[in-house]
């Protein structure tokens, strides 16, 4: 069977002008059997058993980046939820285990380390609260290290104690990195049915269903199905759907083949690929540049719910087809900051904090990498992520709170991340009050949805 | 064929300029390192010279090789030479 001179092209056209990439190797890594009574002891062997694990990663990730001439352009590490392995660890010895983690990453040369996590969308156990309470000094003095709260599922509802604290402790981590736009908070995001084996950050950790180490993957590749659209402006959008297809199936293909090699030559099952389609603010390699091609004028008006559900569902379509194993979050991200289109969309005064929201309801995963002004009350950030994990709970899907209260800033300010986190305008917040609700504290029952056995 | 053996075919692709050459010094690069030659298509697209080849490769490492040779006779004749494994090509395009 040959290869078409056409076909060979347009895979070098789609790596060269389309940013056609793999976003990221993540590994994952079991850490139960880390844990110890003396803290000392479970310090030392977490740090030992990941850089055991994850010391050919970069390399050999590096290797097939070459061999087959598509970038691999983050390799990460995924790990069981700190927080389940902490025992009667103190607060400073958790912030402590998160240095280890950061020092792991540095050593490793891996961008971001993921797990540093609780579940607790039912109840908050001992090392759960150690872990909360760790937080936002943990986060402020880590650069790699990234955390993921589960506050609700639509099994257990929503955990509305926790979801008060968190609006608490992403205030706090702000706080604590104002001198840095508060960027401790987009390392740290709040989930609604989180899944076990995503391999984007800062939501990835290594579950309690997962084996002791997996190699997950995730592709990006807004550009190339820009690109392909670009090429076919007034088809209807049932053709529109299909040209997203057919090419969500390459890049998965891509992305499925590289993750396999790089998982056999680490001798590391290959456990999932992620659909997502994320974005990046390189040129071209935004998702709202996408729903702008298929006809609307900018992001945010009229009709974008509608061309966001067209093109999560095409991607998913295309890439069920073409990997044997799908899982993660699979479904497009709309992160604020890191999308130009979106960017553009809200300084032009098209997208708001509402539609945002209501976006999250036909697409993964919520309010990501959004920064709102640094005068917001925590009982306020509490509500907006009781908000998302609502529409997650009685939708069953995964949503997520990412939100950066930026301490000094106001309305219409532009604040800078830097790297991969971007950019973002800052957005004003609803101020009415909805402190007597995150007050009343308890648990928001599980959903009719949930009784399905 | 075996997966295995498949695995040792790469892809050579040359874009660039039309010019004097530019076979002659892709196939010295490849016949200096000892690598065989299974097909070769090439065609001039509006002025711009396009080949593709399909190369047998006994090594992997030796593409780190190739890479670098190529390199310099790109950067000579100011064309741009990819070589890739070509199983990304099959999965991409091959249901």
């Amino acid at each position: 069977m040959t290869i078409a001179f056409t076909e060979i092209q347009e895979t070098i056209r789609m790596v060269q002008m389309e940013s056609l990439d793999i976003r990221t190797v993540t590994m994952g890594i079991n850490l139960r059997d880390c844990a110890d009574s003396d803290f000392s002891k479970l310090n030392k062997q977490v740090y030992e058993k990941i850089t055991t694990y994850a010391k050919d990663l970069k390399a050999v990730a590096e290797q097939v980046e070459r061999e087959y001439g598509i970038p691999i352009i983050n390799k990460r590490i995924s790990v069981t939820p700190i927080a389940e392995i902490l025992g009667s660890a103190s607060k400073e010895e958790a912030i402590e285990l998160a240095r280890t983690l950061d020092r792991a990453a540095l050593e490793l040369g891996v961008d971001f380390i993921g797990g540093y996590s609780a579940l607790v969308h039912k109840g908050i156990s001992k090392g759960d609260q150690t872990l909360l309470d760790a937080l936002p000094e943990a986060l402020s003095v880590t650069e790699r290290v990234c955390s993921s709260i589960s506050v609700a599922t639509t099994r257990t509802g929503i955990n509305m104690d926790a979801v008060r604290q968190m609006g608490i402790i992403i205030k706090q981590a702000a706080e604590l990195t104002s001198d840095r736009n508060g960027i401790a908070c987009a390392k740290l995001v709040v989930f609604c049915n989180p899944v076990e084996d995503n391999p984007f950050m800062a939501g990835a950790f290594h579950g309690a269903g997962e084996g002791e180490c997996v190699i997950n993957v995730g592709v990006s590749g807004p550009g190339v199905v820009l690109n392909a659209l670009k090429k076919h402006p007034d088809v209807d959008l049932g053709n529109v759907a299909d040209i997203i297809k057919k090419t969500a199936f390459k890049i998965t293909r891509a992305g499925e083949l590289l993750g396999r090699v790089v998982a056999e030559r680490l001798e590391v099952p290959f456990g999932i690929m992620d659909l997502s389609l994320a974005p990046t603010n390189a040129m071209n390699d935004s998702v709202a540049e996408i729903l702008e091609e298929i006809g609307l004028e900018r992001v945010g008006t009229h009709g974008t719910i509608a061309a966001l559900a067209l093109m999560n569902d095409a991607v998913k379509k295309g890439g069920a087809m073409a990997s044997s194993y799908v899982g993660g979050l699979s479904g497009a991200f709309i992160p604020v900051s890191e999308d130009n289109g979106m960017i553009k969309g809200i300084v032009d005064g098209a997208l708001s904090l509402s539609k945002l929201e209501a976006m999250t309801c036909v697409c993964s995963v919520g309010l990501d990498m959004i920064a709102v002004t640094g005068d917001v009350s925590p009982a306020t950030l509490s509500a907006m992520i009781a908000d998302e994990a609502a529409i997650g709970m009685i939708n069953k899907k995964t949503t997520a709170v990412r939100v950066i209260p930026v301490p000094g800033k106001k309305e219409g300010d532009m604040v800078e991340f830097g790297g991969l986190l971007g950019r973002a305008p800052v957005m004003g917040v609803n101020n009415f009050s909805s402190e007597k609700l995150i007050n009343r504290g308890g648990r928001i029952p599980a959903p009719l949805q949930a009784l399905i056995n | 064929m075996t997966e295995k053996e498949k695995q040792k075919r790469a892809v050579v692709s040359v874009v660039g300029k039309d010019q004097v050459g530019i076979i002659a010094k892709v196939t010295t690069v490849l016949a200096e390192n000892n690598i065989n030659v299974l097909d070769i298509s090439q065609t001039i697209l509006q002025d711009f010279f396009t080949m593709m080849m399909l190369v047998e490769v006994k090594e992997l490492s030796s593409l780190d090789v190739l890479r670098t040779d190529f390199e310099r006779v790109s950067s000579q004749l100011g064309l741009k030479i990819n070589i890739q494994l070509e199983d990304i090509f099959q999965s991409m395009h091959r249901v």
